[in-house]
């Protein structure tokens, strides 16, 4: 799994989302390590499941709130070449949402394929 | 094997700490290494030296430090968690005009670069979190 390249190890990081993106930190802060661990150039994942799809829901507002929106950073990921997000697809029917209603493309998977890409990976870091 | 901690909550409220410290523990006296212990979310409040629990309760804080001091551990607290939730080491405090600074022993402040590193570092990375 692991591999070397010209510029040391790289390993297969899978970052799990597993919170909705607000009511508690967990979103955010798993947000920021997948933006800081870009720079260390790994091969990086993004698995949502259960209330963790909403992060990637269209149209939050998060006024009322009184705390950020961070779902367009999202949309930045590519620009941090971190592009393979999975979405399971129980969590995201049993919500009411399709692919259509995220914000991000993504490839939706089942729970069996979502363990296959749990198991392919060295570090996974579930929030 | 080399291996790199991660623990999510904080103490006392959650199991994770005590989990990640028995684990630890258990490690080291198995002889294995461990390459880092970082802590995020409220995480970080394991590292506020200003806990007082009860005398017959366990000391959570503490013994995080002690098992750093007797096995040479690297405990890190995240930057960017801790400046939230109000832990500062004295360089810290200094940098934001604050009139105390509260980083137990053992446990140094720095940043997220720090878990990807262990990620990359250990054999096996291990969470503990709710």
């Amino acid at each position: 799994m692991t591999e070397e390249s010209a510029g040391g190890t790289v390993k297969k990081f899978l970052y799990v989302n597993r919170k909705a993106p607000y009511g508690t930190i967990y979103a955010l802060e798993s947000l920021e390590v997948v933006l800081i661990g870009a720079a260390f150039e790994q091969d990086v994942s993004l698995a949502f499941v259960g209330d963790g799809v909403y992060q990637l829901a269209k149209g939050q507002d998060t006024k009322g709130l009184e705390v950020k929106n961070f779902s367009p950073a999202f949309r930045a990921l590519e620009d941090y070449d971190v592009n393979k997000l999975y979405v399971d697809d129980e969590s995201l029917r049993a919500r009411g949402l399709t692919a259509e209603d995220l914000v991000v493309p993504v490839e939706v998977v089942s729970a069996e394929r979502m363990a296959e890409i749990m198991e392919s990976q060295d570090v996974v870091l579930s929030f | 094997m080399k291996l790199g901690i991660l623990v999510n909550e904080g103490p006392y409220t959650h199991q994770a700490s005590d989990s990640a410290y028995q684990f630890a523990k258990a490690a080291l006296a198995r002889g294995h290494e461990i390459c880092r212990v970082f802590f995020y979310h409220d995480g970080v409040n394991n590292g506020t030296r200003l806990t007082v629990p009860p005398q017959d309760d366990r000391n959570i804080v503490k013994r995080w430090s002690e098992l750093a001091a007797e096995h040479k551990l690297d405990l890190v607290v995240c930057i960017a968690a801790a400046q939230r939730r109000g832990l500062m080491d004295k360089a810290e405090a200094k940098r934001h005009g604050k009139d105390a600074d509260n980083l137990a022993p053992g446990f140094r402040i720095s940043g997220l670069g720090q878990l990807i590193e262990a990620g990359i570092e250990a054999d096996r990375m291990v969470v503990f979190g709710d």
